[in-house]
């Protein structure tokens, strides 16, 4: 268009010079201020909002988080406000993160890291978020593009990198640690870790930094008939890290071997990557700004439309060093936690003005209903209906005493080895 | 069923719609021999999985020395898979560490069909988290030619391979990765994408060029 208008403007003026009669030269003058103004229309290109210095409640069409706001007045959020002191990390910007993004861009999160390999292609496009326009882009430039246009408040970090790999995973450690966004923020520089990952692998990459920087996170999955999925909260040293157990998943009643990695062999429904997404993000956002119940685990199965839940203690033979770790740590914390407990039940004890009863003769007590509901919490060997393993536990075996002949085989050097392999390999 | 390794001259012995579920019922079957008796295998799988050695040191590519010896023992593995491969004739791959540190290898591995023989470039990373998830191991050549492989040319290990490698970690190695990973999918995959000509032999493809 900007093309059309610059050579009607130089028509114009031609037109101008070429007229002998000074009589069309207002009215030639009048087109041209027209055209001009048509081109700086074009040019500026779809109206982007300002950054807001401060949520306002004012409901009004032009404020952006008059709706949010009007959860705190309706008593479901003590400071709704806070979210803008938020970093949270999203790994994976496929069909669940990339719309887990967009739901906490549109709530105003105060920071969004981003990562991811891939670039966005059209067998994308069955799902939300991604834009035809967008194939050949990386997934999180795209990204950066959208969310940007959407909330321009929310700083916007991306990483385009493989977790998985050695360097990869050296700046994927760094970037969690980095707290230039919140310097007086304690442990790491974000709040939470969203996994939005589609590969086994990934996950326990990510568990791995999570167990390392004692940092909580959420891990999400839908499975590879697209037809269930579950959300999990893991804290480490408190829950069942990733590595504790063999991974869970819905059973969907068609194969019990589900949670496969993006890729041709997946189905995928915008539909169960929504509602997925939606349930972590709002899991998200009841452990950020501290409202409702936080979900440890929550099933989705789309053909039934159940929703199992449990929660999992940390295995104390984790495989995983870094979880064993925490997992002291959390016990070592134990009576201060105890203490908060009760200093906490005895403070709400004290706003209970008088008790009915002056006497119990009779030693009645009344069960806290939460008593009844730990025995949710079970052991990774019996799972609530509907839940399954993904992989078998690693069988156990007995470490080995090198024996004599073994550790004269240790003697062998690296380089040794290297040639010989080599030797092999040449002919 | 038959489990064999990819031989010279070796014609598909199943024919089912899925080439998936062969790989389940083959490998599922192993997962439990493994721990048995392996009865009901050929003799030559049997042995060629017992002499590869089994691993002892639980390291990845962060553990420093610990790293070190565990590279050392996936030498040793590579080295007798290799020896024994050349023994029996069944010689299939060539892969060497690209890198001082060991985490990135790269090689190449070969499958005979109808007597003709057809090379592929293997390549894979160490993961950080190995030994607790297997190598992915890529055929780059190979990407976007078959179903049964993910962006990059990562081929599917997912149904026959994994739960196995889950089960016997940190025991097995890259020679287990390379034995019960790749080599039969290479058995299953490679007829099929020659078959339906998605991949064609490298002197039919100099001859049409040619002519």
């Amino acid at each position: 268009m900007e093309v059309e208008l610059k050579r009607m403007l130089t028509d114009l003026q031609n037109l101008k010079t070429s007229l002998s009669d000074p009589s069309h030269q207002a009215s030639i003058d009048q087109i041209r201020l027209c055209v001009e103004n048509l081109t700086s229309l074009a040019m500026a290109g779809p109206t982007r909002r300002t950054k807001v210095k401060d949520m306002s409640a004012e409901v009004v069409d032009s404020n952006p988080y008059s709706r949010l706001m009007a959860l705190q007045r309706m008593g479901i959020v003590d400071n709704y406000e806070r979210i803008r002191e938020f970093s949270v990390a999203i790994v994976g910007i496929g069909g669940v993160g990339s719309v887990a993004a967009e739901m906490l861009t549109r709530c105003g999160i105060g920071r969004l890291l981003l990562y991811d390999y891939d670039t966005v292609e059209l067998a994308n496009m069955n799902r939300l978020f991604f834009r035809p326009e967008q194939v050949g882009m990386t997934k999180t430039d795209a990204a950066v593009q959208t969310l940007s246009e959407i909330n321009p408040d929310v700083v916007l970090e991306s990483f385009t990198l493989n977790i998985t790999t050695v360097q990869g995973f050296e700046t994927f450690i760094a970037s969690l640690k980095n707290k230039s966004f919140r310097q007086e923020k304690e442990g790491t520089g974000v709040d939470l870790v969203l996994s939005c990952v589609d590969n086994y692998e990934a996950r326990m990459v990510v568990n791995q930094a999570c167990n390392e920087l004692n940092q909580t996170w959420m891990e999400s999955g839908v499975s590879e008939d697209a037809v269930s999925g579950h959300i999990q909260l893991l804290i480490p040293g408190e829950t069942a890290c990733f590595a504790c157990a063999p991974p869970l998943v819905v059973a969907s009643g068609v194969d019990e071997r589900t949670l496969k990695r993006d890729g041709v062999c997946a189905a995928s429904l915008p539909t169960t990557m929504g509602v997925v997404a939606g349930l972590l993000v709002q899991n998200t956002l009841k452990f950020l700004l501290k409202f409702g119940n936080v979900s440890p685990y929550l099933g989705y199965n789309a053909l039934k439309d159940f929703f199992p839940t449990m929660a999992m203690k940390p295995n104390p033979q984790c495989s995983n060093g870094a979880c064993l770790e925490r997992q002291k740590e959390y016990m070592l914390i134990k009576p201060a936690r105890d203490a908060a407990a009760k200093a906490k039940m005895e403070e709400e004890l004290s706003t209970i003005e008088i008790p009915i009863h002056a006497d119990n003769e009779w030693n009645i007590s009344v069960v806290d209903d939460c008593d009844a509901n730990i025995v949710n919490t079970q052991s990774s060997d019996a799972l609530p209906e509907g839940l399954v393993h993904e992989l078998p536990n690693a069988d156990v075996y007995e470490q080995q005493q090198p024996t004599t002949e073994e550790s004269i085989e240790n003697v062998d050097d690296l380089e040794d080895l290297k040639r010989k392999l080599e030797a092999l390999n040449a002919h | 069923m038959r489990v064999s390794e990819p031989k010279k001259g070796t014609t598909l012995r199943f024919k089912t719609e899925s080439c998936r579920e062969i790989i389940i019922l083959r490998f599922l079957s192993l997962g439990l021999e493994l721990r048995t008796t392996m009865e009901g295998w050929d003799p030559t799988t049997k042995s060629t999985l017992t002499q590869i050695p089994l691993l002892t040191v639980k390291a990845g590519p962060r553990d420093g020395a610990a790293w070190t010896q565990r590279l050392k023992e996936e030498y040793k593995a590579l080295i007798a898979y290799t020896s024994m491969n050349k023994s029996r004739d069944n010689d299939w791959f060539r892969i060497s560490a690209a890198n001082p540190e060991g985490t990135r290898w790269t090689g190449k591995c070969w499958y005979v069909h109808n007597l003709l023989k057809y090379e592929f470039d293997l390549q894979f990373d160490i993961p950080v988290t190995y030994p607790a998830t297997a190598p992915e191991l890529e055929l780059p050549q190979l990407d976007g030619k078959t179903h049964k492989m993910y962006r990059g040319g990562k081929i599917c290990l997912t149904v026959h391979f994994k739960p196995l490698w889950a089960k016997n970690s940190p025991r097995f190695g890259i020679a287990h990765a390379l034995c019960l990973g790749l080599a039969p999918w290479l058995a299953a995959e490679i007829p099929i994408l020659v078959d339906s000509g998605m991949i064609k032999h490298k002197d039919d493809a100099v001859s049409t060029s040619e002519a």
